[in-house]
């Protein structure tokens, strides 16, 4: 068994003591980080780098700064798919690019966008409506090996199969297939798909606004985070959101507890599709 | 035995029959929670409430992010997601890569919900054709809480509970008609 005798309670002063040597040593902050996922990560790292126990861990953490790209991306990249939950890409396509096209020059903000799956699906939405000469994918995340992945949009393609059912179901017309090169079990993303996309570092926790954007895609990233965090964060997507503009999360997250949320109307409900609603709504909100 | 606070229970193949055999032979008197993770290849979990809600006293809800655990109630892991439950009982979802081939996992909702309820959570494992669910189990049991295995031969497929059964052992193996009667008498004790 890999799984731990370790009492819960020994567990959880090792997992705050971890967050806490993150912290004093690389001035990374994860207190704000819901605990039972975090808590999750924390042992899997762990065990993938073989430590006997989380006391083992913090010690690397002090002693091996050459670590901490491999702490980060274990710590925060979830998995995704492209395309993953067609239904919402179906609404991007249809209800919400349209209204996009109503601008000269689009700017969007892909908070959180891991290995990069969602942003090669949202370069060829654009491409496939015409749209993406004039549209900038700001595509941010916190892990260093994250962002170099995405930006090598290099994949297994035992994915192809799921991947391609998403893509038609969002409403391509085309085969997904026409986006991709397979050998060697991996495909390779065409890379004309990222020729206006900018991959950058960005910590949700501790840096701020940097564009004004048309669209800002976060899905299944403030499921990691506390309701304060989440608060905090979407704060900062109403000061980056022109008016009117739209946020999406993920499928089953909830703002039910989250303040800022009386600044987003609802544009396509059960999708988590919203549109910042303006000042004068907010204050009657 | 301390009163049970919750029970959590996994499935996969031939899962709704077993569940609605077992959600709805329970009491409608029940307190505690149930936390309900079945692996399936469907969308959601909507039409799966609506099942197992006609045929269960307890109503039948999808667990909902961030909202408080709901004494007396079912609460479905949506697909898709990982459940875990939060030490302040609140739920919380992950896209944490797949556990045994099934994300929802059995195996990550019991190791949460063990972690919170320890001595007070009751482990079930249903029919199943994968091994998930027996590590979860073993944690329930490590933390002093009360293991339930469906017995391999009374299941649809015996691969589950045969891993639970082999992995984790339990304090009750019973035939699926026996598995309500069973948590009644536990929780209502």
């Amino acid at each position: 068994m890999d799984q731990s005798p370790v009492s819960p309670e020994l567990d959880n002063i090792e997992v705050e003591l971890f967050v806490q040597a993150l912290q004093r040593r690389h001035g990374y902050d994860f207190s704000q980080y819901a605990p039972a996922s975090l808590k999750r990560r924390v042992r899997q790292l762990s065990d993938q780098l073989e430590c006997k126990t989380i006391s083992g861990l913090i010690e690397r953490v002090m002693h091996e700064p050459q670590l901490l790209p491999r702490l980060l991306e274990g710590l925060t990249v979830p998995a995704s798919d492209m395309f993953r939950d067609p239904v919402m890409f179906r609404a991007l396509r249809e209800q919400v690019l349209p209204v996009l096209a109503s601008y000269p020059q689009i700017n969007i903000w892909q908070a959180g966008c891991a290995h990069g799956q969602e942003v090669y699906s949202l370069a060829i939405l654009l491409e496939e409506a015409g749209l993406y000469e004039r549209t900038q994918i700001f595509a941010t995340d916190l892990s260093e090996r994250a962002l170099q992945q995405a930006q090598e949009g290099i994949y297994p393609a035992r994915e192809a199969q799921q991947w391609s059912r998403n893509y038609q179901a969002s409403g391509g017309t085309r085969s997904l297939a026409d986006y991709y090169s397979a050998r060697y079990n991996l495909l390779k993303l065409d890379q004309r798909l990222r020729r206006n996309v900018t991959f950058a570092r960005h910590n949700l926790v501790s840096d701020g606004v940097f564009c004004e954007a048309h669209l800002i895609l976060c899905r299944n990233v403030l499921i990691y985070f506390s309701n304060l965090l989440q608060d905090h964060v979407l704060s900062q997507f109403r000061d980056s959101l022109v008016r009117g503009g739209f946020l999406c999360l993920g499928l089953r997250e909830s703002l039910d507890y989250a303040s800022s949320s009386a600044d987003f109307s609802p544009f396509a409900g059960p999708l988590r599709i919203y549109r910042l609603a303006s000042r004068s709504e907010r204050k009657l909100a | 035995m301390t009163t049970p606070a919750a029970i959590v229970m996994g499935c996969s193949a031939g899962g709704v029959d077993a569940l609605k055999a077992v959600l709805g032979g329970l009491d409608a008197k029940l307190t505690q929670a149930v936390l309900v993770c079945c692996h399936s290849s469907s969308d959601t979990v909507d039409l799966l409430c609506e099942v197992l809600g006609r045929v269960s006293p307890l109503p039948v809800i999808e667990a909902a992010e961030r909202h408080a655990v709901r004494p007396g109630v079912v609460q479905m892991a949506p697909t898709g997601y990982h459940l875990l439950v939060e030490s302040d009982l609140h739920f919380a979802l992950s896209i944490d890569p797949r556990v045994n081939h099934a994300r929802p996992s059995i195996d990550v909702m019991f190791t949460s919900a063990a972690e919170v309820w320890r001595e007070t959570l009751i482990g079930v494992v249903l029919t199943g054709g994968n091994v998930d669910g027996a590590k979860g189990l073993h944690r329930i049991r490590q933390l002093h809480g009360v293991a339930v295995v469906q017995s391999p031969a009374s299941a649809e497929v015996a691969l589950m509970p045969q891993a639970a059964l082999d992995i984790a052992g339990a304090d009750h193996c019973v035939a699926l008609p026996e598995i309500a009667p069973l948590l009644n008498r536990l929780c209502l004790a």
